[in-house]
This record gives structure tokens, sequence and C-alpha cells, in this order.
């Protein structure tokens, strides 16, 4: 278990001092311009080998991503985008980050900025997120009169951050989508390549990470490479914010260290599942997207990327969605086509037609009102979202139904046999009484 | 250029090219609906997907990668494309479904029909049976005008259309509003469009969402007998297919010509079809106490005869109008020649072109598609979004290729794209010449500079000297230096740059078309119907024309004629290209072909032509215009003559130069007989209020 000491995330709860000066007394903003004075490819090479892989879902080592961004600038401006448009059900790190320990993000844009030789940062924030974005411009404001950002600042690098509030569409967290709507226009995502790192927001190079990736890079760089990466398996490093729901017994958001099995991160902070052990039925790991995984799997597995992925699922965003034997799976796994079908953009054929259909074919599942080879179209169909789109929320939409099917096909077929025949006994009850 | 392989085979390609165009370019068809070569990408739809050796393990959206971001195998080998693999079939089956599912099954009263490409796409890529139960989405009908009829049910969301408005057209009113499924084409308040080329959202729809609202269920495409032709609506010659059902033309379609319209027509040349078949003169008439009476064909001659007699060769003269074909004009003025009289002019608007000063002084020398190649621009009395709307979206191309300043006198106006408004009389030409408008150091600065002369900066009393001084400037900023000729006459009629290369204009001591108005006993009008007709003070007068226009209600004998789909005739457009326009139909009752007229009668007048057929009649032409052979060829104009018009500029007046469009709609008798034309100039006349407020 992660001791104490070795969070990050001190003020996650935001029981302490929220201002510049209860930031400074927990150890941020400590010798940030030491930390540039080491200059770009140190930063770059320390984040490398501390082995942080992007919070925002995918995984993708952020010091590796950094260092896509052009050396030298050819004219045009770098830019720094942080995508706190934290939409996914589930997730709720972020928001907790954003509100209650701001400063760890933004002292993370001026290193980030630094690194990538961005002297201007655009803090995207969710739509909803109305108090979140107020906590971070207090604490934006802050560091401005405190000389930390602006033109020469004390940090001895030239930041401006921006606040952009969204509109609250979910596709606006897919970063080039993000990257439109962030140029005023409407949020659907790009065709890629080119990649942000060459043609971003504006045309210019673009480096899009998620809050936690950039929040968590000073104290990475202060406390060095090899204490982050003395947490977690290998190739799966470091700490991480978890956020559980659903049926357990203390729903909560906290740091863990990765790869810490399953069990023990719901006993220690979650006070067990609600009805014990025996009462799991299945748990989505990683936010809404990411296939539900059954308890006979998860309870053992070491909650990391790489194990996850062995299981057909995924870390995504750690939002561990825990559901117990009263639940009705079927309909929670609708719930989630129905949020898909209602935030796909609406560009690309698959998505904009899969979707709805995708949904509307598990409400009759959900109901029982359908024949068993539907479950093999179904299958079929979420196999011709995954993968032909433009962004990812085609595959997000596609891998809850493909989880639901690979492991609760018999509960998907008891419902329809049970709607069978209530609907041939109800017909027959019908038939009698008209004789 | 690249080496890759697609499908096994190996080609070699420029490396900017799409896997799309590389996969046509190795005989791979690939399948597409939002993808257009003329439009940017959007790479929405999906049916292009190919798999990509090495690539991730899913297939990628051919349109939207190019060739040099494919990577080459471990050990060198080239990149490879399938196009024809087991995943490919599925993935393109898989978006044919989607594509599907929500799409109506009413292909039997759509008009799309027999040429959409869904269905042709679904036939050729999809699966043979639907696997969707659920009830299809229903999308209200939007109101986009009165030319293009939408079904929005069977929209696909390519948004072709929006990116056509958007680039090509210059108007940001149609747009995809909504997500997901409940994502809409529509023009937000469903206001009628107001580009001129708006109709071309019609072709570009691949399915039958966007429709011609004009033709909807009057015909199927394979019924349709398709002709190859040549519009007459402007001086582009834009290039058309006219498709007839029996004797009726249906409807009018643009071909690619990549050197006039690409592949866009104006509203005009797409939707007049239906003026050809409405106020039609399809018998003669003769004038017979104040009233026109039905006549037979001999006693309309037998008339004419007893005119021309009883008046002397220079009382006679004949005008040529703006849809003339340049066989009828040579037919005209070879029966003036040998009637004896000099009286004879193809320039109805007066203007002041002489083409004794050699033919590159009233050309569009640079060429339509050399517009693409200059780098400042400076128009003269031209509203060439009104004038010539395909030569327009050309300057608008190459205005967003970047870098093109533009320079306007005239009237202040939206041509669709961005320009400095000089000012809008003679006096800012002058101004300009001698440099004090700093625009003038724009144009010499520029490699290329072109130099735009429209009929309005022409037809008027100063016009020659307009022209000099224009002529002055575009030698002083070098626009004909070094194989380029950026002196660019924009030319409004069809038939004038025919008629001055044939030398219809008064020979010496000859009248022009106004005087002629006034002065004749008797006058010959080619369809002339322009004309300021309240001023005619001339006798006895003879219309040659299709419509029962200006020019017939003037008219003591009328012989009825036939448009420029119901007869083979030569144009040639402003830049000089000669070409040919075919018989697509038969004009209607006793109408004829005007050159057969032409020969009819000079038999009647005792002047007999000397040719009997048409093929007769070119031989004749083009022994006397060697030129005119050359069909789809520019024939080349001394540019040296740009300097010589420019030597002597006279002196200029002050009235703002003004377009002679003033009604885009209703610019000649097909149009003005046509009921969508006369509601798109009435819809056009509210819309600029609405837009004021």
């Amino acid at each position: 278990m992660l001791e104490d000491k070795d969070r990050i995330f001190t003020n996650i709860y935001g029981r302490h001092d929220l201002s510049l000066q209860g930031a400074r007394s927990r150890g941020h903003w400590d010798g940030t311009d030491t930390l540039i004075g080491k200059g770009r490819e140190w930063i770059i090479s320390e984040m490398k080998a501390s082995g942080l892989r992007g919070r925002g879902g995918a995984g993708f080592p952020t010091g590796l991503k950094w260092s896509f961004m052009p050396k030298e600038s050819d004219g045009r401006p770098h830019y720094l985008v942080v995508n706190a448009d934290e939409s996914e059900p589930g997730t709720c790190k972020d928001r907790e980050i954003l509100r209650h320990d701001p400063h760890t993000l933004i002292e993370g844009c001026v290193i980030a900025g630094f690194a990538m030789g961005a002297h201007v940062a655009y803090i995207y924030v969710r739509g909803e997120f109305m108090r979140e974005r107020e906590a971070l411009q207090r604490a934006i404001d802050e560091c401005y009169d405190a000389g930390l950002l602006g033109r020469n600042n004390s940090c001895g690098w030239d930041m401006e951050i921006y606040v952009h509030h969204g509109a609250g569409a979910y596709i606006c967290g897919e970063e080039t989508a993000l990257l439109e709507s962030l140029e005023g226009k409407k949020g659907q995502p790009r065709l890629k390549p080119p990649f942000p790192a060459n043609v971003g927001l504006y045309g210019c190079p673009t480096t899009v990470n998620n809050v936690e990736s950039i929040a968590v890079a000073p104290t990475i760089l202060r406390r060095g490479a090899s204490w982050f990466s003395s947490f977690g398996r290998e190739n799966n490093k470091g700490t991480k914010l978890f956020c559980v729901s659903g049926h357990v017994n203390a729903p909560a958001t906290f740091e863990e260290a990765m790869s810490v099995p399953f069990r023990e991160l719901i006993d220690r902070h979650c006070g067990g599942i609600r009805g014990g052990w025996d009462n799991l039925l299945a748990v989505i790991p990683g936010g809404s997207s990411v296939p539900v995984v059954p308890a006979e799997q998860i309870i053992d597995t070491p909650m990391d990327f790489d194990s996850l992925r062995d299981l057909k699922s995924g870390l995504g965003t750690a939002a561990v969605i825990v559901m117990d034997r009263s639940t009705d799976i079927v309909k929670a796994i609708w719930r989630l086509s129905a949020f898909y079908k209602h935030e796909s953009c609406g560009q690309c054929t698959p998505c904009r037609e899969g979707t709805g259909w995708m949904m509307r074919v598990m409400e009759r599942m959900v109901k029982g009102n359908a024949q068993k080879r539907e479950i093999d179209m179904l299958f079929d169909v979420t196999k011709q979202i995954e993968g032909h789109t433009i962004c990812a929320l085609g595959d997000a939409a596609a891998w809850p139904i493909q989880g639901l099917i690979r492991h609760f096909r018999p509960e998907i077929e008891s419902r329809i046999d049970a709607y069978t025949r209530n609907a041939v006994q109800s017909r027959n009850a019908a038939l009698e009484a008209a004789e | 250029m690249a080496n890759i392989k697609v499908d096994g085979k190996e080609i070699e390609i420029p490396d900017h090219y799409t896997l799309l165009q590389a996969c046509e370019e190795a005989g791979a068809e690939v399948p597409r609906f939002c993808f257009h070569e003329r439009l940017s990408i959007a790479g929405n739809c999906r049916m292009c997907l190919v798999e990509v050796k090495g690539g991730p393990p899913k297939p990628a959206a051919s349109c939207a990668m190019n060739v040099r971001d494919l990577r080459p195998g471990p050990e060198g080998q080239l990149p490879e494309v399938f196009t024809n693999t087991p995943m490919v079939k599925k993935a393109r089956e898989g978006v044919m479904e989607f594509l599907l599912i929500n799409h109506p099954l009413d292909c039997p009263i759509c008009d799309q029909g027999g040429e959409c490409d869904l269905q042709d796409q679904a036939m050729a890529f999809g699966m043979d049976s639907s696997r969707f139960a659920e009830n299809k989405r229903a999308v209200e009908d939007k109101y986009i005008g009165p030319l293009v009829k939408t079904i929005m049910n069977r929209c696909i969301h390519c948004t072709r259309c929006v990116r056509f408005t958007t680039e090509v057209a210059g108007i940001s009113e149609l747009g995809l509003i909504g997500r997901g499924e409940d994502a809409e084409i529509t023009t937000y308040l469903e206001h009628a469009m107001s580009s001129e080329l708006q109709g071309n959202v019609i072709d570009l729809c691949p399915v039958g969402a966007l429709t011609s609202r004009p033709y909807a269920f009057q015909a199927r495409p394979w019924e349709l007998g398709k002709t190859e032709s040549i519009d007459v609506m402007d001086a582009c010659g834009s290039a058309i297919r006219v498709d007839t059902r029996g004797r009726e033309v249906m409807r009018i379609m643009p071909r690619i010509n990549e050197a006039i319209n690409e592949e866009w027509i104006s509203d005009k040349t797409r939707f007049v079809w239906d003026g050809l078949r409405t106020q039609r003169l399809d018998r003669p008439y003769v004038r017979v106490d104040g009233r026109l009476r039905p006549a037979t064909w001999p006693e309309a001659f037998a008339t004419i005869a007893a005119a021309v007699g009883k008046t002397s060769a220079d009382r006679i003269g004949a005008i040529a109008g703006d849809l003339a074909t340049v066989e009828e004009m040579y037919a005209l003025k070879t029966l003036m020649t040998s009637l004896g009289s000099t009286n004879i002019d193809c320039r109805q608007d007066a203007a002041a072109i002489d083409p004794s000063k050699g033919r590159a002084s009233y050309l569009f020398n640079p060429t339509i598609e050399g517009i693409e190649d200059a780098d400042a621009i400076l128009i003269i009395g031209a509203n060439p979004r009104y004038e010539a709307s395909v030569l327009n979206a050309r300057i608008r191309k190459r205005w967003r290729m970047g870098d093109l300043p533009i320079g306007v006198i005239g009237e202040n106006v939206d041509l669709r794209y961005a320009y400095e408004h000089l000012g809008t009389g003679p006096e800012t030409l002058k101004e300009l010449a001698d440099g004090s408008i700093k625009f003038l150091s724009k144009l010499k600065r520029a490699k290329r500079p072109m130099i735009i002369v429209g009929q309005g900066a022409l037809a008027r009393k100063d016009g020659a000297a307009v022209l000099a001084h224009a002529a002055r400037l575009a030698d002083t900023v070098k626009a004909t230096a070094g194989g380029w000729n950026g002196f660019a006459v924009l030319h409004t009629a069809a038939s004038r740059v025919g008629g001055l290369d044939l030398g219809f204009v008064p020979r010496k001591g000859g009248l022009d078309a106004a005087a002629m108005l006034t002065d004749l006993d008797v006058l010959f009008l080619l369809g002339a119907d322009e004309l300021p007709f309240d001023r005619k003070t001339a006798g006895f007068t003879v219309y040659i024309g299709s419509h029962g226009d200006n020019g017939a209600h003037h008219a003591d004998v009328i012989l009825p004629g036939a448009t420029y789909t119901e007869k083979s005739g030569t144009y040639v457009n402003t830049e000089g290209r000669v070409q040919m326009a075919n018989r697509a139909g038969f004009a209607p009752g006793e109408a004829k072909e005007d050159w057969a007229i032409l020969r009819a009668l000079s038999d009647a007048l005792g002047a007999r032509l000397p040719f009997d057929s048409l093929p007769q009649l070119r031989a004749a032409l083009y022994a006397d215009h060697p030129h005119f052979a050359e069909i789809d060829e520019i024939a080349a104009a001394d540019a040296g003559v740009i300097a010589t018009l420019g030597a002597k500029p006279g002196r200029i007046g002050k009235s703002p130069f003004a377009s002679p469009v003033k009604d885009f709609y209703l610019t000649n008798p097909i149009a003005r007989a046509s009921a969508v034309m006369a509601e798109c100039s009435a819809l056009a006349k509210n819309a600029a209020p609405i837009a004021a407020e």
C-alpha cells in the first residue's frame, strides 16, 4: 500500500489549505526554477525513465509524447493543451485535482511547457465543472500575482495559462475534437495523420495531455524517476488516482500504487464490496468505455494497464465501477450504449449509425424481446464499428457490449427465454379466454 | 515520386497522392462517398477503407492518408496496400450496412435512382440482405431554395454539399447541425441559398437527398438521350450535357472541362431548360394591319422580299444577338455582303471593341485555367459573379490558395472573396495608372498580373478610352511580358467573340447597332433581343429567333429559329476557345435551324448563298477563317497589340462603371421564358432587402 509520504496529491480531499501558500507548505512549487534549469533534455529523459504512462485512458508514455514535439521552432508557436474535459462515466479524478490540488497542475504546466517549448497552455475544462473551473482560475490568478506565471516569472520560463470552459460534450475529450472546440469550431475529431505534435492547435505543434499526467510531473522530477518507477510492475510504473464507484461500502477517489490487486484496492480503501466478496458480480475497471470483467477474473488481478489488457479489458482512467449481484447487468450496459449514442458526434458513419442501432438492440435485450441469433449479430455490429471510425469513440461504444456478450451471454439468453415463455403463455391465456 | 505496391502490383506515383488516388492509379476500384477531387477531405463516410501492411491492425481511410505517410517494411520493402483482402471486404460491407440501415427504401420513387452512388456501391460492395429490425430514422425535409429539393431521410451525412458551398461557392449558408444520429444538413433557418452555383450540390450529393426541384419526378435517367454540348448562358462556354426525352430537354448537367468549368455550372445554365419549352416561336408570323398573324414560310419570305426590293442596299442592315452561332452569323454576313450592305453588328450593347485592333484586344488572354497562375488581379467594370459564375469560382479557388491581391474598380458588391475596392469609375483607373493608388505596386510586383476588363467598362461612350487606359496599365505593370498575357476582356454574350472573329461589325461606312435601330428601312435581327427597342424607328424589321421576346414584339416578320440545344453550331468563348454545340433535339413546329432559314431567305431575295448544307457552310467558313476549324483550341493571339492599343488613350468620362448584368437570372430570351429563372429572380430581389435589415 502506498504510504502517505509517497503521495503526490496530498490535498486530494481538500482538507488542507487550498491557497498557494498551502500548496507550498506541502512541497509544491519547490525549486521549480532548479528543475527548469536542468534543461529540456533532462526533463524529457527523466519523464521517460519514470515510466509514466498517460493518465487519460490510452496509456501512451508521457515522456515519449513530449519528445515528439519539434526541438526547434520553425516559426510557429508551440502549445500545451491540458485535457480537463473529464467526462468518462465513472471517472472523477481530474475534478479533484482541479478543485483541491490545482497547484500541482499549474506547476506541471510550466514544466511541461518548458519541456516542449510552449509558452502558452490552454486548460480545457469540462462544461459541467463550474466550481472546478473557478478553483483552478483562482489558483492561476494567485500564481500570476506571486510571479510564478506570466512574463519574466520566477520559474525562468515565460508561461501563460488560459482556462477554457467547454460546453459539456463528451467527444470534446478526444484530443483533436478538443482542439477543434478550442479553436471555436464544432467539436468533431480530426483525421490523423497529421498528428497534433505536428499540426495541432491553430495548425501549430501541440501536445494534449491529461490533467493527471501533467500534475504528477513536478513531483516525479523533484523526487526522481527512480522513486516513481519503484511503484508498480514493469511497464506499469508509478502511482495513480483510482476512482471507485458503485456497490462498495465506501466509494472513493484515492491515490494508490499501480498493480495493486483488485481485492486489496477495495478492501483497503473502500471498505469492501457491499454484501461481501461473494456478492460481487462484475467490474468495469477503467471507466465506461472498457469491457466489463466478471468477478472471478478480476478479484486477484493487479490493477494496471497490461494485466487488465490480458483480461481483454483495460485500465482506462482507473475509474473502477463495481457491480454486485443486485445489478441488472444488461440494463447497465444498455445505459452505457445510450450514453454513447447520445454523445456520438455524427461525423463518421459507423459510429453515427451504429451507436443507435446497438442501443436499440440492447434496449430489447434488456426486456428479452429479441432473438438469440441477434446476440451474435450485435457482436458482429460492434466489430463493424470497432476500428472503423475516425476517433476512439466508436471503439468505446463497442467494447462494453463486447464485454457483456463475452461474459454474460447466458444472462441475455435466459431473458430471451423468459420473455418468449411469458409471451407464449399470455398468448395461450388470451386464446383460452377467447374460446 | 514514390513506389508502393497495391494488391501486389508495384506502381510509381507522386508522393503527394493519397492512397485512394494511388489505388485508382493501380487500377483498383475504391468505393467512396465523401471524397471528391475538388473538395477538401472529410474522411467521414469510411467507405474507402483499405488495408495497410505493417500499420495498426485496422483498416485505414484511403482518402485521408498520404502515400508519404506509409512506412516501408522492416527490410526496406515497399509499403503495401490491399484493397481486396477479407478485412477490406468486411469493412466495406459493414460501412455499407450502416449507411443503409437508416436510408429509406424508396429507390423506386427516388430521382437519383439509376445514377445513385449508394445504389451502385451497395450492389458492388454491400451485403445482400438487411439485419436491421428497428425503425428507420425520419428526418424532416428542409427548404433550401427553389432549385434544390431535399429529402433528408436519404442523407448519408457525407458533407459534400457543405464543403462545396463553403469552399467553392463561398457561402456559409449550408451546414451540419446536431450530433450523432440527429445530425442534419440544413440552411439553419431554412432560407434559400444565395449562391449562383448552388445547383452543383445536386450533382455532388451521392444519394437522392438533394435533387433538382424543377426536374422532380419528370424522368428517369435511363430513358434520357444524352448529348454533349456547350452552354451559351454566358461567355464562358461551359461544357454541358443535354438530357432529352423525345423532343424535350429534360435537364442540363455539367461535363468536366478542366480548362473552363472544371465540373461546375451556374444555376442559369442548369435550370434554364424549362425556358426552352415556353414562349417558343413555332411558325412564321407576318404583321398585317399592325397585328402579327400566322403565315406560311413562302408568305413570310415574299413579304421580306417585297420590303427589301423597295429600298436600297445601304438602307438594309443586320444585328446578331447574344446566342447566335458562328455559322449563322457567317451566313447572315455573307447574305448582307451579297445584298451590298455594310451595316452589320454583333454588339447589341454597343461595347467599344474594334476587332481590327487585333484579336488579343478582345480576348480573355490569360485563359480561365490561367487564373490559377495569376498572382494579382485587377477587375475593371465587371461583376464576374453574375457575368461568369464559373469563372468567378476559379478566381475564388485561386484566392483560397492564398497570397492573391485583388482590386476592383466598379461596383462594390459581394464577389465571394475579399478584395480591395479601389473606386467606381474611370478616373480611378487613371489614378491607379499614375500611381496615386497603392494597389499599383502590388500589380507591378506580381509576376503574372491579370487585368480583367468587363463589358460594364466598355459598353459606354468612353468605352474605347477605358479599354485603351486598361491596356496601357497592362503595359505599365508588364502584364504582357514573358509568355504571359494578363490582359483579359470578360464578355457576357456567348456569340460575341465569334462575331468579332468573323468581323461581324460595321464595315467601312456602315452603321452600328444603335444607328441601325433608328436609321434603316429593313432591319434583320438574328436573335437580337437586348437592344433599346423603345428607341427603334427603323422601318421593316425581320426577327429570326426562337422566343417571343423583345425582338419578336417589334418585328414585322418573324421567322422561327432554333435554340442552342436544337442546332449544331460553333461558339467561341471569352478566351477565344472555339467550341461546338450539338443538337440534342429538334425545334418545335415549323421552326428551322437559323442557317437554313437564312439560306432559304437568300433564295427569296435573289442572292442565293453558296452552300446547301451545314458541312458546305462550314467548309466555306473554314476557308475564310481557318481558326474556326480548330475545335476546343485557342488560336494564338499576338500580345503585342495590347501596347499599341494603349498607345493613345482618349478622353474618359466620369460616370461609374455598372455591370451589364442587372439580373443574373434574366439575361437572355430563354432565361426570361423560364418560370424557374423568374422565381429565382424574384427571390434574389427580395433577399437583398432582407439581408440589409
